[in-house]
């Protein structure tokens, strides 16, 4: 019988294998890695396949060695025991083909360790930065920035609304590359450690508060990529996913001319005066994105671990108090500085909002150049 | 014999009910206690691992929230490494080590009874965290900073439980390390002691070297917490990395602490049911050494994807690479000592060939990772899950059943049902791998570790996966049953319990005397 559990896994194992080599089919069950887009993913799915092949070989002496005998060798069938017990030749030898073997999995994995850690001459550099629980992109050479944020409604994810096609790989701002191009990223975190991956690229990294790692992409293919964040950050970690577009160079450059004119408009707007129902139509959406997670739709918070807002004495209180904790943070807590992420008029907004929310009923505004003159 | 017993009764002034337990000396009594424990732990892990498989079923989220499921992986994961496993393995030594090398108990009979009670204390502190403001930890066994440092009241409750699951261990190993050293039967030397009793040397040997070390790295926590210093917080100078360097520094010794044990009872019990010795026995030894030593110089394998440098990365990969030498010496013996055996499967021996086969596949998985440009897609997703699930529960907790079923006999003086004992084997052999095959290729496809809700294309390999879960959960309770079954009653094993059973532990009455050797035995 344990000859049957054997066999079955190792029919199994010869069978992922082989049907990894089958290729596209097998993508859509999801049982491989993926081959991806980029020189590393490639690499990283050739060695892949070559390991498993050599551990599938190795397997297939042993348990087969090991079955044999558990056939043959077994007292029910007459089998009287030999009486040997050891062999320094055997030891040897089973030491130094191992050895002989691992070397030659090692070459091929230096050579593709050295290709992946080069990160010099770049056509572009984006500074990733993990935050709790979204991700924030800088374009250093063009000076675009932007916060990206899971779109999934809360009603997907509590199964009142049927699950759509993305289901928690979908986000407000992609981040766009061209395609073609070796784009260099520069990888940190501002709260705790996360880490950025797309498996279609092949790598991922730790995004390290006071750290800046690299890493490298350079996409051969044109479309959509998904990824998420890998290292647990905290509640919501599994909800901080990453979308990458790669566009050829016009539709790039088209991009980058419409978020810049994106930004200037954010930067006018920030001098005028707001009406009370703007910064609150604006306030809401910052607080869904930014805010809620932890303080709740209802700004009551999870009691014992995240405050509530509805009628807190942060939130009625004076307004200066309340905007400092929101740019600055609480240290030692999950709540973040938010003045190095928002904007003023974003800034401006939420604290309208949650002032003048769930029964809140202060009835004061602040406008964007109120926290301008703060910060 | 007359002598033996009547020397027995004169001893016999021990209190008995509830505060014989409480003041035991007696290292029966203690491994007894060590293995209640764990198998306690073992079921409120379980339970919790029940939570996350149930919540798993499905995408979205359905009875727990985000929080609350960081906490169960993070729980189940402490309760499981610190509470069962390592416990059950201290209560396999206590109950073992001293009727194997001849002698009549351990060497520090009061410090095992304080190391074994500082357990409870240590687990319930543990365990009421679930009920703290804040909540249970939730950044995950391995206590990263920062985000460990956002856990609320439950933080300082959550490393003192570590500083006292720390000295225990390590009073267990000083006691392990004096017995064997000091209390060897005359004429057995070194190189004649049963391969459980070496892979236990080695690995209090690696307890005192690195329990030290993580209780100084969790101490730094509380310092950067709650006294200012900076140790972990990269704003204030210091360095959340070299957290990681000396959580690993611990964290890959812990790991063949709870492997090396199960080594040893493996190559207690194939022997014994292939009627023939053990196959290379030196190099059993020296292959454990060397898994020891290697263990201390590749720890930063945990760590490919932190941004080590070029140089430090291939250092790693080859190091890593190395242990597959020794560990695969281990399998071939194995393998050769069936080999041209007279083999009978038995529970002990159903469990121990089960071992054999699903630690070598979670040996290859750990092989794959070695290999460092691969291991930056593998790492944090749930092919590792998979990986270390194959060598913890089919490699180390299925050596732990193996040795239940194999001594029991021993220890109660019944034998176990063997019909329910394979049908134990069979209903765990089958659904662990239910349960954890599909994880292979979860990781694979891309999702990641720690994650309470996924994306719908990874919902039926989690669903079987789940279902898997909880079959093996349920069969796990037929081992409670034949156990207890076997407490009470059965027929009576003879002293030497199996036919082709070798060492001194079969040569005692079954069950053994109070004191196992009061009059050393002499091995030839």
């Amino acid at each position: 019988m344990l000859v049957s559990n054997v066999k079955r896994w190792l029919t199994a194992l010869a069978g992922i294998a082989l049907l990894a080599h089958a290729g596209g089919a097998v993508a859509e069950w999801g049982l491989n890695l993926r081959r991806g887009v980029t020189p590393i993913s490639q690499q990283a799915y050739d060695l892949h396949m070559l390991i498993l092949w050599i551990c599938v070989a190795i397997g297939v002496v042993v348990f087969g060695a090991m079955f044999i005998s558990i056939i043959k060798h077994r007292k029910s069938k007459g089998a009287k025991p030999a009486t040997f017990h050891e062999s320094t030749t055997v030891e040897i030898i089973w030491t130094i083909v191992p050895f002989l073997i691992l070397i030659g999995m090692a070459i091929p994995a230096t050579k593709a360790l050295i290709a992946m850690e080069n990160t010099s001459n770049p056509d572009l550099t984006i500074k990733v930065t993990g935050y709790q629980w979204k991700w924030g992109y800088d374009y250093l050479d063009d000076g675009v920035s932007f916060m990206s944020t899971l779109t999934t409604p809360r009603e997907q994810i509590e199964n009142q609304q049927d699950k759509g096609e993305n289901y928690l790989l979908e986000v407000d701002n992609p981040v766009v590359i061209p395609v073609d191009k070796k784009v260099r990223l520069l990888i940190t975190a501002n709260d705790v450690i996360h880490a950025w991956w797309v498996p279609d690229f092949g790598m991922k990294k730790d995004a390290i508060p006071g750290f800046v790692n690299d890493m490298w992409i350079k996409a051969d293919k044109e479309g959509t990529y998904r990824g998420q964040c890998a290292e647990l950050c905290g509640k919501d970690h599994g909800f901080m996913p990453i979308v990458v577009e790669v566009k050829n160079e016009a539709d790039y450059q088209q991009w980058l001319v419409a978020q810049k004119a994106a930004m200037d408009a954010d930067a006018a707007g920030a001098d005028r005066e707001w009406s009370m129902a703007e910064l609150m139509e604006r306030g809401e959406k910052v607080y869904s994105t930014n805010c809620l997670a932890c303080h709740q739709a209802n700004g009551e918070g999870v009691p014992g671990a995240f405050p509530g807002l509805k009628g807190s004495a942060l939130t009625t209180g004076p307004v200066g108090a309340h905007l400092d904790i929101i740019m600055n943070g609480k240290p030692g807590t999950a709540m973040a500085a938010f003045g190095g992420q928002l904007n003023d008029i974003d800034l401006a907004a939420v604290v309208t909002y949650e002032r003048n929310s769930w029964g809140n009923d202060v009835g004061d505004l602040i406008q964007p150049s109120e926290v301008k003159a703060a910060r | 014999m007359s002598t033996a017993t009547t020397h027995d009764t004169h001893h016999e002034e021990h209190p008995s009910g509830l505060l014989r337990w409480v003041f035991t000396t007696n290292h029966k009594d203690i491994g007894t206690l060590y293995l209640i424990f764990a198998l306690a732990m073992f079921f409120i892990g379980g339970a919790m691992a029940m939570v996350i498989r149930a919540e798993l079923f499905q995408p979205g989220l359905q009875f727990v929230d985000p929080q609350f499921f960081n906490s169960m992986t993070t729980m189940h994961a402490l309760i499981m490494v610190f509470g069962a496993v390592m416990p059950a393995f201290v209560g396999l030594a206590n109950w073992l080590v001293p009727m194997m090398i001849g002698a009549p108990d351990m060497a520090l009979p009061r410090m095992n009874n304080w190391s074994f009670w500082i357990l409870p204390f240590a687990g319930v502190m543990l365990l009421g965290t679930l009920f703290m403001e804040g909540g249970a930890p939730a950044a995950g066994w391995t206590m990263y900073p920062p985000l460990v440092l956002q856990t609320g009241n439950a933080f300082p409750y959550l490393i003192f439980s570590v500083h006292l699951l720390g000295i225990s261990s390590i009073m267990g190993a000083i006691n392990i390390i004096v017995t064997i050293v000091n209390m060897r039967a005359p004429g057995m030397t070194m190189m004649k002691m049963p391969l459980f009793v070496w892979t236990w040397l080695i690995t209090a040997y690696l307890l005192i070297a690195v329990m030290p070390v993580f209780a100084g790295a969790v101490t730094m926590l509380l310092t950067d917490q709650f006294f200012g210093t900076s140790f972990f917080s990269a704003a204030g100078g210091g360095d959340p990395v070299m957290y990681q360097h000396i959580f690993w520094f611990f964290g890959h010794p812990e790991v063949y602490i709870m492997i090396l044990p199960a080594f040893g009872v493996v190559s207690q019990i194939i022997p014994t049911f292939a009627r023939k010795r053990l196959f290379g026995y030196s190099s059993m030894v020296y292959a454990t050494a060397s898994i020891a030593f290697l263990s201390f110089i590749v720890w930063a394998h945990h760590m490919f994807t932190v941004g080590l440098p070029l140089t430090g990365e291939l250092y790693f990969m080859y190091a890593t690479m190395l242990i597959a030498v020794p560990t695969g010496v281990k399998v071939f013996n194995w393998v050769s000592t069936m080999w041209k055996g007279s083999m009978t499967f038995e529970t002990p021996m159903l469990f121990a060939l089960g071992f054999v086969v699903l630690f070598t596949i979670g040996g290859f998985s750990g092989l794959m990772m070695s290999i460092t440009p691969v291991d930056f897609q593998y790492h944090d997703t749930y092919f590792i899950v998979a990986h270390f699930h194959y060598v913890l529960v089919s490699g180390s907790v299925f050596s732990l059943f193996a040795a239940a079923y194999y001594w029991l006999p021993k220890w109660t003086g019944n034998m176990y049902d063997e019909k329910l004992g394979k049908l134990h084997f069979w209903l765990s052999a089958i659904f662990v791998n239910i349960l954890f095959f599909p994880q292979h290729f979860l990781g694979l496809a891309g999702m990641p570790r720690r994650i309470p809700d996924y994306s719908a294309q990874f919902t039926e390999f989690n669903q079987i996966s789940s279902l898997g879960g909880f079959a093996f959960g349920l069969t796990q309770l037929l081992f409670v049953y034949i156990v207890i079954k076997t407490v009470r009653g059965g027929s009576k094993a003879t002293d030497k319990v199996w036919e082709g059973a070798e060492g001194l532990e079969w040569t005692l009455p079954s069950p053994p005397p109070y004191h196992s050797f009061t009059t050393a035995p002499e091995v030839k």
